[in-house]
């Protein structure tokens, strides 16, 4: 049986579609979701793309995690279901309280793309079981407001319980506390981060394909259960 | 009819960017003296009926579910009467005393 992984549509949603192709490429059925059908369609999990939801109106994200298809999504979350959100995803899940902390304007305030050198700092999460702990890995980065901020008592917990997922290496391209780059919750069923891995999936289009593990991550583990 | 007022700004701890740009660009127009700039949002909300205990409770669930992440921000909420009286009322910073529009 294929496994199922739902990729939601907001409007203003960008990556949709390459996080559909980076599903299919992993040996998944990307199904699409749209903002508002609560129907999740009996996906086993779901990935939050990148984009500008509701044109990033109020703050990213913000309109974005009271839609429809967001109550099923954070119902199914806090029930075990593997949910991965990428960069406007990942602002998504921080609204929505499924991940601690926020992410705000870029520290020197310019919009940053640019190939990006991580370091995967916990592979035991739903979407990095199949990267080593310490492996790096180089992934498209593209936001203007991608500065992780925390306090710090918040901080320190995530570091103590090993939920800092991924961390920016040589340089740290919009002021994130510690050089976050991404996060899971406490069960490491829901992961955020900033960084695009669904843009490096193939050799034609990405910079590496070292993004594929993400979606074969969850392939394999949604298989194996 | 009466409009409610929250302004949402970016707690003290937490970096404004915007606001430095803002500062930093006031002494090349000629104005000097400006130490610190923070900037924030302002929503004027015209709420239907009185503005009694209840109506401004709904207010300030939707000021701290929605308009503002009470992560990286602080809110308050003030009543603007028909005659221009401000009345501060509730919200995560202490409510400075009801200023006269």
């Amino acid at each position: 049986m294929t496994t199922r992984i739902g990729v939601v549509t907001f409007p203003g949603s960008l990556d949709d579609s390459d996080a559909r192709r980076a599903i299919r490429i992993a040996g998944g059925e990307p199904v699409a979701l749209w903002h508002r059908d609560k129907d999740l369609h009996q996906v086993d999990a779901v990935v939050l793309p990148g984009g500008f939801s509701y044109g990033d109106y109020l703050r990213c994200g913000a309109i974005a995690r009271f839609s429809p298809v967001m109550q099923t999504v954070i119902e199914q979350a806090k029930a075990g279901m593997p949910v991965l959100g990428i960069c406007n995803g990942f602002q998504v899940l921080c609204e929505s309280h499924l991940l601690p902390g926020a992410l705000t304007r870029n520290d020197h305030l310019h919009f940053v793309c640019r190939d990006q050198r991580l370091r995967v700092e916990n592979a035991g999460t739903a979407w990095t079981s199949d990267y080593e702990s310490g492996q790096e890995i180089t992934v498209p980065l593209k936001n203007g407001e991608g500065g992780y901020v925390a306090d710090e008592r918040t901080l320190d917990a995530l570091e103590a319980e090993g939920r800092v997922v991924f961390r920016y290496l040589d340089v740290n391209p919009n002021g994130s506390r510690r050089d976050i780059a991404g996060i899971t919750n406490e069960a490491g069923n829901v992961v955020g981060l900033m960084p695009h891995p669904e843009h490096a999936v193939e050799a034609l289009t990405g910079p590496t394909t070292d993004g594929l593990g993400f979606f074969t991550s969850a392939v394999k583990k949604l298989v194996a259960s | 009819m009466a409009r409610v007022v929250v302004d949402v700004m970016l707690k003290p701890e937490i970096l404004d960017p915007q606001g430095q740009a803002v500062q930093r660009a006031l002494p090349r127009l000629g104005f000097d003296g400006i130490t610190d700039v923070r900037q924030g949002k302002r929503f004027e909300l015209e709420v239907e009926g009185p503005v009694d205990g209840d109506a401004l409770a709904r207010v300030r669930e939707l000021a701290e579910t929605f308009l503002a992440n009470t992560v990286i921000e602080d809110f308050t909420v003030r009543v603007v009467e028909a005659d221009g009286v401000e009345r501060a009322v509730s919200g995560t910073q202490a409510p400075t005393e009801g200023a006269t529009a």
